[in-house]
């Protein structure tokens, strides 16, 4: 654990704190159907005409139940058309490698990957889709559902903010504002910037390069002199961008952000760190704004801080020191543990990036978190397990972690015997159930379908690692999809009828699941009459609501998942320590 | 939910599908297409190395190298031969993989042999991992400097040049603090050629 690391956390954090309250701001505008921006003169007619198109009775003020059926089927036309093109991709333009269509079951589980905001991906980009496919089918769902996310957490703020109303805004309103306005100049600005740092933005064919020094390579016929390398190109740099600052984390390539044109040099790799934060942070400065209770968002901002800090510091630890099997074979631990991580980034930025992608539902990854050391693969595990609220998926972080703060809240009232209240409002049996449907449904169907794999010879005949490793391998799946992340421990070979469907249904679950009862919950709020705030309210911000915070996030996690992770990670942890068994 | 509701939910979908569709998926890639090609050609379009009017590589791309001539760069498990640019990949081993020990094992040994390491000099981990995309260009600074001494005497160079080679190649941490310092592969390579045609 080096200086550089430790001053590179530093910054990361200043940075991180120095955009939140600009971006509040903005968001401030963007949320509000007449807030203005500087970018009016350009897509106002853009936006105008979409409303347009909808109509004047499509645009107005929707209840939660109104709210959700435009959500959802705006989610199901948006799969349906995706799965559509990547069915017909090979008849389609932008095509210069003559890729054919992918399989039903493949298809299925990309799209719903894609319209859930997970992007967890059962093939490699560049040996799999067309440059149509990148741009179209996957690119459009990592802007909407992006603003979907977001336009949700709109929705449940204005819900706790008003009251004795049932409207909570309008689905096409907040969509189109947020793609136009947020979404789309921030994807401008990021995608230059990686491509003066290398990421690559092109039509071409694939590049051959004739190699300095040609080799001979192994065939299925038998052996050949290998004196070309086909080099992958693509318009990178334009879903690079949007990948990140939605949190979406499908990579255009296999590799993802460990690919050197996904992400060239080490301040790249820092500017897409912070672009997954982003959002999700401005959001909690957003929220203060919204309910009028500025400390009630930094606080929730310092929870997640407290948590994300936590997070990188174990994952750190644990990479930054040697793997025993290998020191033991006389290499060296200075590096900490290298397999599947980059030269330019080492330990700690892997660690960090790992920690990052799996505290929001990005899934990006710069290092294969297959090969991270058991307690390194247990941080993004367990960051996954507690919902990805640490500043979280764009939208989905702020309206997760809002479930724990009704929970803890209720949590709270029943310790000291009080009708639990949130900023004003009282929780009422209908909240909290809609609070704990959010949660446990999720996870039941989580570790069922993992269950399930494992006793399947399907779930086995994944596996690339045998051992408490292969559990972990499984598990991760399904977590990574039900918290519609979409990273992976990504030995395991998704891409077969029973994986395919199993992970493509957990997303869904994951996804809409949540989105329902959250919007029910807005809609029970906003009908609320707020209380004025007295001596006997729980107080919402401060050092004890943090740590409230803390505790029900890590308590949910830690008691519903520590049985299957001590069977996975720790006693593989164990095993590598204590003893000098291989799988 | 209603019929009604539900056939203007669908409209909305696909108005807001085919317009904001058109500047997202179509404008957008395009003005950044635009933006590369102008501002950042170079970049845009692959960071290629030419050698003459060939293109031998890409300086962010690895490719493989096993002569003694040259440094060589991480193991790779992109493709069925490693380095290939259309396939990236990793191995996805875990930590207790007997699979992965077995093969570092198997690379230790080679890499002691080839830079006559030794037994008590450790290996660098980078020399004998497969990094995460499988075309990692780049390896650390005490790897090279384990190499220094077989390229040198390959080429009849003495190994202090090699050294100052390895010296103007190293990328120090950007902006001094982000990333590992690090040799690229490719780069070094050709500069070396160059300087030494045998």
């Amino acid at each position: 654990m080096h200086a550089a690391g430790w001053v590179q956390l530093a910054v990361f954090t200043v940075v991180l704190l120095a955009v939140t309250k600009p971006l509040g701001l903005y968001l401030m505008r963007v949320l509000d159907p007449a807030g203005q921006t500087f970018l009016e003169p350009v897509l106002k007619p853009v936006e105008n005409l979409v409303y347009g198109c909808i109509g004047a009775e499509g645009t107005g003020e929707q209840d939660w139940k109104g709210y959700a059926g435009s959500a959802l089927v705006f989610s199901l036309a948006g799969a349906l058309f995706t799965y559509a093109l990547l069915r017909l991709q090979q008849f389609l333009p932008l095509n210069p490698q003559h890729f054919g269509a992918l399989s039903p079951d493949l298809s299925f589980n990309t799209a719903s990957s894609f319209t859930t905001n997970t992007n967890w991906q059962n093939y490699g980009g560049e040996s799999t889709m067309t440059y149509l496919s990148q741009m179209v089918a996957l690119t459009s769902h990592n802007f909407f559902s992006a603003a979907m996310g977001i336009s949700v957490a709109a929705a449940l703020v204005r819900g706790i903010a008003r009251q004795k109303t049932r409207l909570l805004g309008n689905f096409w309103v907040d969509l189109t504002r947020v793609s136009l306005y947020l979404l789309l100049p921030l994807s401008i600005i990021m995608a230059v910037f990686l491509m003066s740092q290398g990421v690559i933005q092109n039509f071409s064919h694939y590049v051959t390069a004739h190699i300095v020094e040609p080799y001979t390579g192994k065939t299925a016929t038998g052996q050949k002199l290998i004196s070309t390398q086909s080099i992958a190109m693509g318009p990178v740099a334009s879903q690079e961008a949007i990948k990140e600052l939605g949190t979406n984390g499908g990579g255009f390539m296999n590799a993802n952000s460990a690919h050197p044109y996904e992400n060239p040099t080490p301040l790249s790799n820092f500017v897409e760190m912070l672009s997954i934060f982003a959002i999700g942070s401005g959001l909690t400065y957003w929220l203060g704004r919204m309910v009028g209770n500025q400390k009630h968002g930094w606080s929730i901002w310092s929870a997640m801080l407290i948590l994300f800090l936590a997070g990188t510091m174990i994952c750190w630890w644990s990479e930054s020191r040697g793997n025993p099997r290998l020191t033991s074979l006389g290499v060296s631990a200075r590096q900490g543990n290298m397999e599947g991580k980059e030269a330019r980034f080492g330990a700690f930025d892997s660690a960090l990036f790992a920690t990052v992608t799996t505290d929001t539902s990005c899934g990006a990854v710069n290092s294969m978190h297959d090969s991270f050391l058991p307690l390194g693969g247990l941080v993004p595990l367990f960051n996954m397990h507690t919902g990805c609220v640490v500043f979280g998926g764009v939208g989905a972080g702020l309206y997760g972690i809002l479930i724990f703060v009704v929970l803890a809240i209720f949590l709270a009232g029943l310790m000291i015997g009080r009708t639990p209240e949130y900023l004003g409002k009282k929780l009422e049996s209908y909240d909290v159930m809609a609070a704990v449907l959010a949660i446990l449904l999720p996870s039941a169907v989580l570790l069922g379908f993992t269950a399930l794999a494992c006793v399947s010879t399907w779930g086995l005949a994944g596996l690339n690692n045998t051992g408490p490793h292969g559990l972990s391998e499984i598990l991760y799946a399904f977590t990574s999809c039900i918290n519609n992340n979409g990273s992976a421990f990504a030995g395991l070979s998704g891409n077969t009828l029973p994986y395919n469907t199993t992970l493509g249904l957990a997303m869904l679950v994951g996804r809409y699941f949540v989105i329902v009862p959250v919007l029910a919950l807005a809609g029970s709020l906003a009908s609320k009459k707020a209380v004025p705030v007295s001596s006997g309210s729980m107080p919402v911000a401060g050092a004890t609501f943090i740590l409230l915070i803390i505790g029900t996030v890590l308590i949910v996690g830690a008691l519903t998942f520590f049985p299957v992770v001590s069977l996975g990670p720790i006693v593989e942890h164990f095993l590598m320590v204590h003893s000098t068994m291989l799988f | 939910m209603n019929i009604k509701a539900l056939i203007k939910d669908f409209r909305a979908s696909a108005v807001v599908t085919i317009i904001l569709g058109t500047v997202l998926c179509g404008l957008y890639p395009l003005l950044v297409w635009g933006i590369g090609q102008l501002a950042f050609h170079d970049q845009a379009n692959g960071s290629l190395v030419r050698r003459g009017a060939k293109v031998v590589g890409s300086s962010l791309i690895a490719q493989n190298f096993t002569g003694e001539r040259y440094f060589h760069p991480r193991p790779s498990e992109a493709g069925d031969n490693g380095y290939d640019a259309a396939s990236s990949n990793a191995s996805n081993l875990g930590p207790l993989s007997k699979k992965l020990h077995d093969e570092v094992k198997t690379r230790v040994e080679a890499y002691r042999s080839e830079n006559d390491l030794p037994p008590a000099v450790k290996v660098p981990a980078d020399a004998v991992t497969a990094s995460g995309s499988g075309l990692d260009t780049d390896i650390s600074v005490e790897n090279a400097q384990l190499q220094a001494p077989r390229v040198a005497r390959a080429r009849a160079m003495s190994v202090e040049v090699v050294r100052r080679f390895i010296a103007r190649f190293t990328a120090g941490r950007q902006l001094g603090f982000l990333g590992e310092p690090r040799v690229n592969v490719l780069l070094i390579n050709l500069a070396l050629d160059k300087s030494n045609k045998k």
